[in-house]
């Protein structure tokens, strides 16, 4: 068996939704260069909807992957719905990750809801803050 | 999907230093020994004394391509397990004598580093020698941390991942005369740098068939007669009981043909590798941002290492892979760990740098073509990878600091 399913093979070679929002309304980066991997997500939010999503990510195949699904994913949707993504939606619609590289589609969901909470900052709208996890929580790179 | 643009492309091999394709000498000495000469070389009948008699044959032949005698050679299943069977009976021998001090370096293969954890939690005391930026070590060095319980020095010939080839006679030199056993690692030196164990006062070598156009799953431990070997593998008289198992005929006659032809084209192959390894680390040399791992000149013939700032060894592999070429890195996403290379820390290699590494590790059947598409493919990858990388936005924008300058 190949390293990669098919669809994260894809989702690597012909990543979509690359490149950067000018003026976004939301910017999350995670991640670190020392562990291998940085996500950056820029989100263009009108009417509490998703109406378009950027990436940047520096890092393995299975995180640039994952940060080309995960915006698939959120791309038109409410922002709710964006908020609820979890890396297991993740790394099914990629058909699944081997397991140490479980942690990417962990950054993607990091990623989006960092990008969400930069939203709600700038705009001042109120938000519980457990919903936001600490990058730190995760623990995967930060012992490094 | 993958099989298709597998086909799509000429494959370009550079990962010679992973393993090598079987040389057609090799495969021919081999075949007999699969069906017609199959016996048992501990069997008293006839079939088993004629493989008893190529075994003799072969280790005649390897021990004339090291510079020992056919006694010194005892067949393991590759290099790691010589390098642990090697390390194993100089501790074994040292602590008789209550030594049990071993010297190292801090960039060794781990089955050499692994080996000396397991010691270490057995009451060894370790020191593992700095390598510095260039990879390499120095005899003063080596003598410098010998003590009088010292048992071992154990350093490699030529690196596995940066490819830099250690002042071995010298160090030799300098372990004989302070009378501690001085073992090498030479697995990716042997066939292909010129290697005579008695000159070089090598007490032991270790050395893997796969690496030199040999079958995979056969090695070599050299020892010098009077260093006892101590077994890990237990169960019979084979090698004269200092490893158990019914020898493997047909990969010891194919890694002896391999080696042969190794030595015996080493010096024309030499040339042209160092040429096409020169031209290579050229035209890598001109990506912006990017640096040669090890010393340029004190290096295996074959061996070209980079880094690339911003972007990760991954992804670099996978897209030279959709190009046809084979390489491999010194990444940790590929081994299943996120430490980067302990190679590439050991020669001061920061982190971030260390996850975007190249290795390309030529033989003799790469041509100038295929170095000029290598390049020209890896320049093309990088830029792409840059380019989706926040990283090298960062550093581009002036945000933050090229550490690779």
């Amino acid at each position: 068996m190949a390293l990669y399913s098919e669809k994260v093979m894809d989702h690597f070679r012909n990543p979509r939704n690359v490149g950067v929002i000018e003026n976004a309304d939301g910017v999350g980066e995670v991640g670190n260069a020392k562990c291998g991997d940085i996500m950056k997500i820029y989100l263009k939010i009108e009417n509490d909807t998703i109406v378009d999503v950027k990436f940047e990510t520096f890092g393995c195949g299975s995180a640039i992957a994952s940060s080309s699904m995960a915006t698939e994913l959120i791309k038109g949707k409410p922002v709710s719905e964006a908020l609820s993504l979890t890396n297991k939606a993740v790394a099914e619609a990629l058909d699944g990750l081997p397991a140490h590289k479980l942690h990417c589609s962990v950054l993607a969901e990091e990623a989006i809801k960092s990008a969400l909470k930069d939203y709600y900052d700038k705009n001042g709208i109120e938000y519980d803050r457990g919903i936001f996890p600490d990058c730190e929580s995760c623990g995967h790179c930060c012992e490094i | 999907m993958i099989s298709d643009r597998y086909k799509s492309y000429k494959r370009i091999y550079a990962d010679n230093a992973a393993t090598t394709k079987m040389g057609k000498s090799a495969i021919d000495a081999m075949l007999p020994y699969m069906d017609g000469i199959y016996g048992n070389p501990s069997s008293l009948h006839s079939e088993g004394q004629k493989a008893a008699e190529a075994l003799v044959n072969a280790r005649e032949r390897i021990a004339a391509c090291l510079g020992c005698t056919a006694r010194e050679i005892t067949f393991t299943s590759g290099g790691s397990e010589a390098d642990n069977q090697a390390i194993v009976s100089a501790a074994r021998l040292g602590e008789r004598k209550g030594k049990k001090h071993i010297i190292s370096t801090a960039f060794e293969h781990h089955a050499v580093l692994h080996t000396l954890e397991k010691l270490k939690n057995q009451g060894f005391e370790i020191t593992l020698l700095d390598v510095h930026e260039n990879g390499l070590v120095s005899a003063a060095e080596v003598e410098q941390a010998i003590r009088p319980d010292t048992c071992l020095v154990t350093v490699m010939y030529a690196n596995n991942e940066i490819g830099t080839v250690q002042p071995v006679s010298e160090i030799g030199a300098v372990c004989r005369e302070r009378g501690v056993i001085f073992h090498t690692d030479a697995v990716q030196a042997v066939g292909h740098l010129c290697i005579d164990v008695q000159k070089q006062n090598i007490d032991m070598l270790s050395l893997s068939a796969h690496k030199f156009h040999g079958p995979k799953g056969i090695g070599v431990l050299c020892a010098r007669k009077g260093i006892l070997l101590s077994n890990l593998i237990e169960g019979g008289a084979q090698e004269r009981g200092k490893r158990a198992g019914t020898e493997n005929i047909p990969a010891i006659m194919g890694m002896a043909a391999a080696l042969e032809e190794a030595c015996a084209n080493m010096d024309e192959n030499a040339q042209r590798l160092t040429s096409l390894r020169d031209k290579l680390i050229d035209g890598l040399s001109q990506i912006p941002h990017s640096v040669l791992n090890g010393d340029a000149q004190k290096r295996l013939p074959g061996n070209v290492s980079f880094c690339f700032e911003g972007i990760e060894g991954e992804s670099l592999l996978l897209l030279l892979d959709d190009k046809g070429v084979c390489a491999s890195s010194g990444s940790a996403c590929t081994s299943g760990s996120l430490d980067p290379s302990h190679v590439l820390l050991a020669i001061g290699r920061v982190h971030d740098i260390a996850h975007g590494s190249l290795r390309l590790s030529l033989s003799a059947e790469n041509t100038d073509e295929e170095i000029e598409y290598i390049i020209k493919s890896v320049k093309e990858v990088v830029e792409y990878l840059r380019g989706i990388s926040p990283i090298w936005r960062d550093l581009v924008s002036g945000k933050k600091e090229f550490i690779i300058k």
